[in-house]
């Protein structure tokens, strides 16, 4: 370690090199740990409401199947390719930022963010024709069918529009942030020695991706399955 | 290549260039500021305005108690009462406290960087306290909320007429802080040490920082969760936790304690860590068994995460589950104990000096010891049916909690007070503060043992008539207790002026923050240092000063 | 932290990232099907089987874990593990709830 430059005001800085950080590696290494880190608490922040979910689905299995059937399991399984295709492009931005070439990482981003608001353009579908059929919970909650079961089938709807809800929340958010990586792009703040903002918004987008890879499977495939053993 | 060594750093005179302090000034270089050490005492500010909020209910509860009939409050304001003392004390004041405060300040400083690794971050940090904060605030004004600061499900949800959600909405929003505020101390432990600075050197007040940042990380995001689907039932009227509409309160239950006991170690590990500092700095020793007190960190934040349903043995759980959570909970204190016997060990032969931060740190070595022991006794099924929900379980908490914490936010306060300010504190105007702090708190919380094991329960403004002279005792001494508390707030404003202007290292201490100006630079360090000695040197320290050692 | 000076240079190969899309955008069309028939027991272990997959290669591939220090490993497995505490132990009181006791 006999190179440590020991003299803050003798260094040539990069203009996005933070004070508090000796070079750019070091900055770069803490951005990526720091997203990772806020990642794992919504890990768990998902992880928490997906396990109240599943306590409900084992004790009502009977209510989750009917549940299920109201969902738009098409519409869900589109939404999945669209966000697995906007990670595909979101991926291929970080990587265009980090060889410098600005055109192709504003190509990229932008098409994430066309993804992005696809997705939530069929979740506004969905969302408004579970509106129009009464399953919204609450006080506009209708379910004739089944009056023992209604109150649990509310309650699936409950995490049906929480979850996705949450989801569909980080998703207008990962949006507004793109919008800003974009403008630093298009500013051609980013290159090889500098591109962490464009890789620490990837990771954001790629979990909220990951997670909607979970809620896909939970909330349109798996309640159909309770009730199908022998 | 500079190292810095104590004989150069010893005799600095005091700063009187420019610090921190005195490099800008204006409202909004304190408001827009992204220095760790000035936002470290925003937040010392700010939580000391909510210590004396909480402190105010739970004066009024005392002095409600005086007496065996409800007299002075009706039950509905007393249940306010106390769910505000607890809110405001565990989220607005213990949680943030040390953390907040003496690891804002003093974490950067003791790691050799020039800042956190996000100061941004760090200030929105503080400002997301302080929405949280004025939401509290608003909710005292307009009604308060009368659930218990735990919130329990269905009458929060659905038969509260206080104003829930606003309360819930607070604790959500701060619970962010903690979150960003952890977040920011991993990253910077783990990217930004300074050179040479490995891990097995740095200050047990790191260690104690690292594993605080792991709970608060790790646990409250369920906290967030659960609180999100709290205001979601009790907004649109749904049953996630309501029995009456297919919810079950108890999963309320165990996602709020999965937050809630690791939050406790949330409030106890940092003061720990100070108790190291301090114990360190005045006996002139190195900890003894630094390994075991680093690891037993690392220890109680992974235990605390496995003992929660303990909160619930009453509740209406599957008695295995009991039965498996009691085993459990009798582990998480094996660490702690751990770390009690490696401070007796250090202050073995050590050449002890009695300055105030150690006063406070005997007590709470003593105090949280009891504390932890009747932990143990909570843990015991056949015990904890009988004494849950009773005062005996309000001591205990209390003892850890006031006893605890408390006394080691106060001794860390002190410790770092010339650092912090370029100012020593009065002396014997201290000593008496924390004698005062260590009488009241002892004559208030011991009766309370008495009462709960006699079956007097928590959270009734009335009580039988035979609880009386305990319960008077114990009002008596929060009286003490309350001026205890008071004196650091006028001898601390009062030193800012009038105390006498400290030097680089006032008490003689091994550790890097003692190498630098009181108080510090902006950028911490004149140059950064690179570290070559081991934590708690002080033979080598000594040696150098050319001192031997008293053994 | 002491030996990063420089923006790490490992760029992922293109083929790789749509090796990767191709295997996820499968994945989401055999899950589909598969919940279309009725394998019993089964059903649910294969979606949740096939989710975690998918997630895997995100992981590994899109958030380059695959490259990443050891640390990033360690902060991804540990949020696993925290949420399995929670999932294993919380579930330990709803299964034993109505056991009998002897």
């Amino acid at each position: 370690m006999s190179d440590v430059t020991v003299h803050a005001d003798e260094h040539v800085h990069h203009p996005f090199l933070q004070h508090q950080f000796e070079d750019l590696g070091q900055q770069h290494e803490a951005s990526t740990l720091g997203m990772w880190v806020f990642l794992a608490t919504e890990i768990l922040f998902f992880g928490g409401v997906l396990m109240a979910y599943w306590i409900y689905r084992t004790i009502y299995p009977e209510a989750w199947a009917l549940a299920g059937e109201q969902q738009n399991t098409l519409a869900g399984g589109i939404n999945t390719l669209v966000l697995i295709t906007s990670s595909l492009t979101m991926a291929l931005a970080v990587r265009t930022a980090q060889l410098g070439s600005r055109r192709a990482t504003l190509v990229f981003l932008f098409a994430t963010m066309l993804f992005g608001a696809t997705f939530l353009g069929i979740k506004a579908y969905e969302y408004n024709a579970h509106w129009h059929e009464g399953l919204f919970p609450g006080s506009h909650f209708t379910w004739h069918e089944n009056p023992e079961l209604a109150p649990k089938v509310q309650l699936f709807m409950v995490f049906y529009w929480g979850m996705t809800g949450l989801h569909a929340l980080h998703m207008v958010i990962g949006v507004g942030l793109l919008l800003w990586i974009i403008s630093r792009a298009w500013r051609d703040h980013f290159g090889p020695e500098y591109y962490s903002p464009v890789e620490v918004m990837g990771l954001y987008w790629h979990f909220v991706d990951i997670v909607w890879i979970f809620l896909f499977p939970f909330l349109y495939l798996i309640p159909h399955f309770g009730v199908l053993h022998g | 290549m500079t190292s810095v060594t104590y004989h150069d750093v010893q005799f600095l005179e005091p700063a009187k260039t420019r610090n921190y302090l005195n490099v800008d000034y204006g409202a909004l270089s304190w408001l827009l500021t992204k220095d760790h050490k000035r936002i470290g005492i925003l937040y010392m500010v700010s939580i000391s305005a909510m210590f004396i909020l909480g402190g105010f209910f739970a004066m009024m509860m005392r002095l409600e108690l005086l007496t065996p009939e409800g007299d002075l409050l009706t039950s509905g304001t007393y249940n306010k009462f106390f769910t505000l003392h607890g809110i405001i004390m565990i989220f607005f004041f213990l949680i943030p406290s040390i953390p907040a405060v003496l690891g804002n300040f003093i974490l950067p400083i003791q790691l050799g960087a020039k800042d956190l690794a996000f100061p941004r971050i760090n200030l929105l940090s503080w400002y997301l306290y302080m929405i949280g904060a004025f939401t509290g605030l608003l909710v005292v004004i307009i009604g308060g909320v009368d659930t218990g600061w735990t919130f329990y499900t269905p009458f929060s949800t659905q038969y509260s007429n206080t104003h829930v959600i606003g309360t819930t909405f607070g604790a959500f929003i701060v619970g962010f802080s903690s979150i960003l505020t952890g977040l920011n101390f991993i990253v910077t432990i783990h990217r930004m040490r300074a050179p040479g600075l490995t891990w097995y050197r740095l200050p047990l007040f790191v260690w104690a920082m690292y594993a605080t940042s792991l709970v608060q990380l790790l646990a409250t995001p369920i906290l967030a969760i659960t609180l999100v689907m709290l205001m979601i039932e009790r907004f649109i009227h749904v049953g996630i936790f309501d029995p009456a509409l297919g919810g079950d309160p108890l999963l309320f239950q165990h996602m709020f304690w999965f937050y809630s006991h690791p939050a406790v170690y949330i409030m106890i590990l940092p003061a720990m860590g100070v108790a190291s500092e301090v114990v360190a700095a005045f006996t002139r020793k190195k900890i003894f068994g630094y390994t075991f007190v680093a690891y037993s960190s690392l220890a109680i934040a992974f235990l605390g995460f496995l003992v929660w349903v303990h909160h619930m043995f009453v509740a209406g759980i599957s008695v295995y589950s009991a039965m498996i959570f009691s085993f459990l909970s009798y582990f998480v204190a094996v660490p702690s104990a751990i770390k009690v016997f490696n401070w007796t060990a250090t202050l073995y032969k050590g050449s002890v000096s009695w300055q105030t931060p150690m006063l406070y740190i005997l007590g709470f070595i003593g105090l949280f010891t009891m504390g932890g022991v009747t932990g143990l006794f909570l843990a015991a099924l056949g015990l904890d049916v009988h004494v849950t929900d009773t005062y005996f379980v309000v001591a205990h908490f209390h003892y850890i909690m006031v006893g605890g914490a408390v006394m080691g936010y106060f001794a860390g306060l002190h410790y770092w007070w010339p650092k912090i300010t370029g100012r020593m504190y009065p002396e014997w105007w201290a000593r008496l503060g924390a004698l005062l702090v260590f009488v009241g708190f002892n004559l208030t919380f011991f009766p309370q043992f008495i009462l709960g094991y006699l079956g007097m329960p928590r959270r009734y403004h009335a009580y039988a008539p035979e609880f009386q002279v305990l319960n008077v005792m114990s009002t008596a001494g929060a009286s003490i207790l309350a001026v205890g508390y008071m004196l650091p707030l006028v001898y601390l404003l009062w030193s800012l002026r009038f105390g006498r202007k400290a030097g680089t290292n006032p008490w003689g201490a091994v550790g890097l923050e003692w190498t630098t100006s009181s108080p510090p630079p902006k950028d911490n360090f004149h140059e950064t240092p690179v570290v070559t000695w081991e934590a708690y040197d002080y033979p080598a320290m000594l040696k150098a000063m050319g001192e031997t050692q008293n053994v | 932290m002491a030996d990063i000076h420089e923006a790490p240079h490992d760029v992922t190969p293109l083929p790789t990232y749509f090796f990767v899309f191709i295997a996820l955008a499968a994945g989401t069309l055999l899950t589909w099907y598969a919940s279309t028939i009725n394998l019993g027991w089964a059903n649910t272990p294969i979606a949740l089987f096939i989710a975690t997959t998918k997630a895997v290669l995100v992981i590994l591939f899109f958030m380059h874990v695959i490259h990443s220090t050891r640390l990033t490993w360690v902060v991804i497995i540990a949020s696993f593990v925290w949420l399995g505490m929670l999932f294993v132990l919380t579930f330990a009181d709803y299964l034993t709830r109505f056991w009998a006791i002897d």
